[in-house]
């Protein structure tokens, strides 16, 4: 098993047709939609988790570009700068992910960079700049 | 029971039993109030959030030739200063923003850099830019003055805070269908989240009720350094209803505390960017309880789930000074995550760090063990709960303009 975050442009052609549940039918993969919106010239963007057997990842892959969807790894990635953050936990009800919680013993807020799915909104909202966002 | 002066020589000779606000609770749990008295000398309650109502006077030295600043206008690293004192004394605020600071033009504004990050670069000892213009007099001629400032040249550079340590706070809520941008935070629509702002059970004034041992004149740790109580707070309230442990049910008391800037260090006064609102300072305080009696410990020993806040809603009520109360919850409930509010299941944040608060209870618990700080007896007491002093809100006049 092979889990991994990538983001999928559609082409204005492609928006309307059901690709990613072929990906579930014909190749067996697992997909969690993390993030997903049509551009102002209907494109479609999705920031997907897949997962499943090896072979068949790769497998969809390659459907996905055969269909002209263009394939990027998520790049963009949310860090914290432990220095910053001074475990307040304002962020913590505002994370749509659950990737900013507090330890019940340490009280200390811990940031699972796993579950982030890179929105963005603890960047613009941490009092101390904690966050930041790495390209 | 025991004197101040009693648990100051136990201090001295190495043999004071100092607990944290948070250990005092086990304690009892385990051994009784009777027994936590005999046993406890000190007991160490601490906070760390955002208190905009803190600020840095600081006196710069005499140029050659002189200037006189008050009447004259001032900057450090373009934050406005205020100057209307003697010829190089001047305050800086700590939500002060630079003139050209976009503000909320772009909504919600980001405030990067305010008087707070200033305050937090002088405790941190790095230089920052000062710029005068004076109009010159017969004894201070000089008219401009640009230079760079540390820390370590200044002749006084004292923080003074004059609202810090809100013994309770609201929790803020967001009954409208917008997301707003307000001092507790950013706060999603129809009841998003709900934020709440208090160390609960390790915060000073709430472990001290009805200001027994904390007075004008308590010496405390402030900012990572020693400050101490310099007066009640602006707006100290303190005859609001209160539960029948004797906890506010509401906001209530305050401290006006100051101390040397030249002590403290920039971990623990650090500026804040409040999205859409602006600028403050998060400041680490620490307040030791001295064990006078059972009835001290008892206070002392109140937990999260005995402390009730109240819940307002942010989007209307609080800015017409609606004086609605949505619902109370314990600091217990808040802390668990969620709470139940209108049926709904509403996660919570909190502006205040209790992992700092607890760390800041434990340094000071560390400096009373180790002899390096001694409790004072407060020189005069705050107003308490019968004392009819409340705070009062504005009520505009009209008057005539010329």
């Amino acid at each position: 098993m092979i889990s991994r975050k990538v983001v999928l442009h559609f082409p204005q052609k492609l928006v309307e047709q059901p690709i990613v549940f072929k990906l579930v039918k014909d190749y067996g993969l697992n997909f969690n939609i993390l993030k997903a919106y049509v551009t102002p010239d209907e494109e479609g963007l999705m920031v997907l988790e897949l997962s499943g057997e090896e072979a068949a990842f790769e497998k969809g892959l390659h459907y996905l570009k055969s269909c002209g969807v263009k394939i990027q790894p998520l790049s963009q990635d949310v860090v914290r700068n432990e220095k910053k953050c001074t475990d307040c936990g304002v962020c913590v009800p505002l994370c749509p992910a659950g990737a900013l919680l507090p330890d019940a013993k340490s009280k200390r807020i811990i940031f699972t960079e796993d579950k982030c799915i890179a929105c963005g909104v603890c960047v613009r909202i941490c009092p101390f700049k904690a966050m930041e966002v790495h390209f | 029971m025991k004197t101040i002066k009693e648990i100051n020589e136990k201090i001295r000779k190495g043999d004071a039993v100092v607990v944290t606000a948070e250990e005092i609770i086990d304690l009892v749990e385990k051994k009784g109030v009777k027994k936590a008295a005999r046993e406890v000398d000190v007991v160490t309650t601490a906070t760390f959030g955002p208190m905009c109502s803190s600020g840095v006077y600081f006196n710069i030295g005499h140029s050659k030739p002189r200037i006189k600043l008050g009447g004259g206008s001032c900057t450090v690293n373009d934050v406005p200063v205020y100057a209307g004192f003697g010829a190089v004394d001047v305050f800086l605020g700590a939500t002060a923003v630079p003139d050209d600071d976009p503000r909320n033009k772009v909504f919600p504004g980001e405030f990067k850099y305010g008087g707070a990050h200033v305050i937090q670069d002088l405790a941190g000892g790095k230089d920052v830019r000062l710029e005068c213009g004076a109009y010159g007099t017969d004894c201070y001629p000089r008219k401009k003055l640009e230079t760079l400032l540390n820390i370590k040249d200044l002749n006084e550079a004292v923080l003074f805070n004059m609202r810090n340590c809100y013994q309770n706070y609201n929790v803020a809520v967001n009954l409208s269908d917008k997301t707003i941008f307000t001092y507790m935070g950013m706060l999603k629509p129809k009841l998003g989240n709900a934020n709440y702002s208090s160390a609960g059970q390790f915060s000073p004034l709430l472990k001290d009720p009805y200001y027994r041992t904390i007075g004008i004149g308590t010496r405390i740790f402030l900012g990572g350094g020693i400050g101490y109580v310099a007066w009640q707070g602006t707006q100290h309230n303190p005859c609001v209803s209160r539960g029948k442990n004797g906890i506010p049910l509401s906001g209530a008391g305050t401290l006006a505390v100051i101390g040397d800037l030249k002590q403290m260090s920039a971990e623990w006064l650090i500026g804040t960017s409040m999205a859409g609102y602006g600028v403050t300072l998060s400041v680490g305080i620490g307040v030791p309880i001295p064990v006078l009696d059972e009835e001290v410990v008892k206070r002392a020993a109140v937990t999260d789930a005995c402390i009730y806040a109240q819940v307002v809603d942010y989007s209307r009520d609080y800015p017409q000074r609606n004086p609605r109360v949505i619902a109370e919850v314990s600091y217990a409930e808040l802390r668990s995550g969620r709470i139940k509010l209108r049926g709904k299941n509403v996660p919570t944040g909190s502006l205040s760090s209790y992992a700092r608060a607890r760390k800041i209870a434990c340094i000071l618990k560390s400096w009373i063990g180790k002899g390096e700080f001694f409790l004072t007896e407060p020189s005069a007491a705050l107003p308490g709960a019968e004392s009819g002093y409340k705070v009062k809100v504005l009520n505009e006049r009209l008057y005539k303009k010329e």
